[in-house]
């Protein structure tokens, strides 16, 4: 009574792999999709912190990006505080109102007062260099910010 | 020469070809982050004229450059701040305010719509302990509207702000738009920041 007969060899039909491609497509188009490719080399440490009272940004191209944080490990040659990028380069405090006064210009007239400023700044900077920010764009009176900040605890990231 | 059936293309690689741009999106992808606290800057000019605010209607949130947090002269954890912003806004100690579940301490803040929350940091404070600050903050009046949203029709006020923003909702928007002012009058927002 040998009822685990062991199988034949050579009688397992190989997996059909036809289907392959279309999976793998599926996916491709999924990220191409998704991605957004980045409008400007970061040329410093860009860690959000994280926060969960979040609003989202609505319409993307009302948004002005300033970045900050410290250089990142190929600019070590522009010391280790946090600096200021805007759009591809450093920047100073001083370069905020001619660069907001840039954007606008590029903008048309009647969204001008729509437009947000979107902080991205490393968690590790110090508020000093945000105060001095913010101080800048009182002066040229683009009030709207936003803190631009990850999903997630506030206590996760101590 | 007889004319011969074109032979079969071969599609054995189109799943290599495919996997190697499948890896190359994954690798350069970054999904953007576009969501953030916002806040609304004060106007530079200043107004001359001088509002005289009783002390105890002013909540005063320290930060040190050491992230240390000190709240109305008492050191306290970030995780604590909530609840104590929570009890200083719905005090309503003077008895104007009907909807406020607080203790009605006279020592604490009037009413909502005079209370302010007065936040302080100094030039060496993290970003991070700073933002964790406002989201406690914004999380306590976010806390306090959802109750009196949810008392008053029933759901959550964040539920009702998403709805405004959302282009699919079906619901009556002016209507929802009334009952989000009303609750945001019930409780302004009044968040300073001292230079």
């Amino acid at each position: 009574m040998s009822k685990f007969k062991k199988k034949k060899s050579g009688d397992m039909p190989a997996v059909n792999t036809a289907s392959l491609p279309d999976i793998v497509f599926m996916l491709l188009f999924f990220f191409m999709v998704a991605t957004v490719m980045r409008q400007n080399t970061l040329k410093i440490q860009n860690n959000l912190p994280f926060a969960d009272q979040v609003e989202k940004l609505d319409k993307k191209d009302l948004v002005m990006y300033i970045y900050a944080g410290k250089p990142s490990a190929n600019y070590t040659q522009y010391g280790t505080e946090a600096k200021i990028q805007l759009n591809d380069d450093f920047a100073d405090v001083n370069d905020i109102a001619s660069f907001i006064a840039a954007e606008r210009a590029s903008k048309r007239e009647e969204l001008i007062p729509f437009l947000t400023t979107a902080l991205k700044v490393d968690s590790d900077a110090n508020m000093g260099l945000i105060g001095d920010i913010k101080q800048e764009l009182r002066k040229v009176n683009a009030l709207k910010i936003n803190y631009t900040t990850k999903k997630g605890s506030v206590f996760g990231n101590k | 020469m007889a004319k011969r059936a074109a032979p079969e293309v071969n599609a054995g690689s189109m799943a290599d070809i495919a996997f190697l741009l499948l890896i190359f999106f994954l690798v350069t992808t970054t999904i953007e982050t576009d969501s953030g606290i916002n806040r609304k800057l004060p106007p530079m000019e200043e107004s001359d004229e001088d509002v005289v605010i009783k002390q105890k209607n002013i909540f005063t949130v320290l930060l040190n450059g050491k992230d240390q947090l000190l709240v109305e002269d008492d050191i306290m954890e970030i995780k604590d701040l909530r609840k104590a912003a929570i009890e200083f806004l719905d005090n309503g100690g003077d008895g104007s305010c009907n909807y406020c579940k607080g203790k009605k301490d006279p020592a604490s803040s009037d009413n909502p719509d005079k209370a302010i929350i007065s936040l302080k940091n100094e030039r060496e404070t993290t970003y991070k302990t700073y933002i964790a600050v406002q989201n406690e903050l914004v999380a306590a009046y976010n806390d306090l509207r959802d109750t009196r949203a949810q008392a008053q029709y029933g759901q959550p006020f964040t539920e009702m702000e998403a709805n405004y923003k959302d282009v699919n909702w079906p619901g009556n928007k002016e209507k929802l738009k009334v009952k989000i002012d009303q609750i945001k009058a019930e409780y302004p927002q009044k968040l300073s920041e001292v230079q």
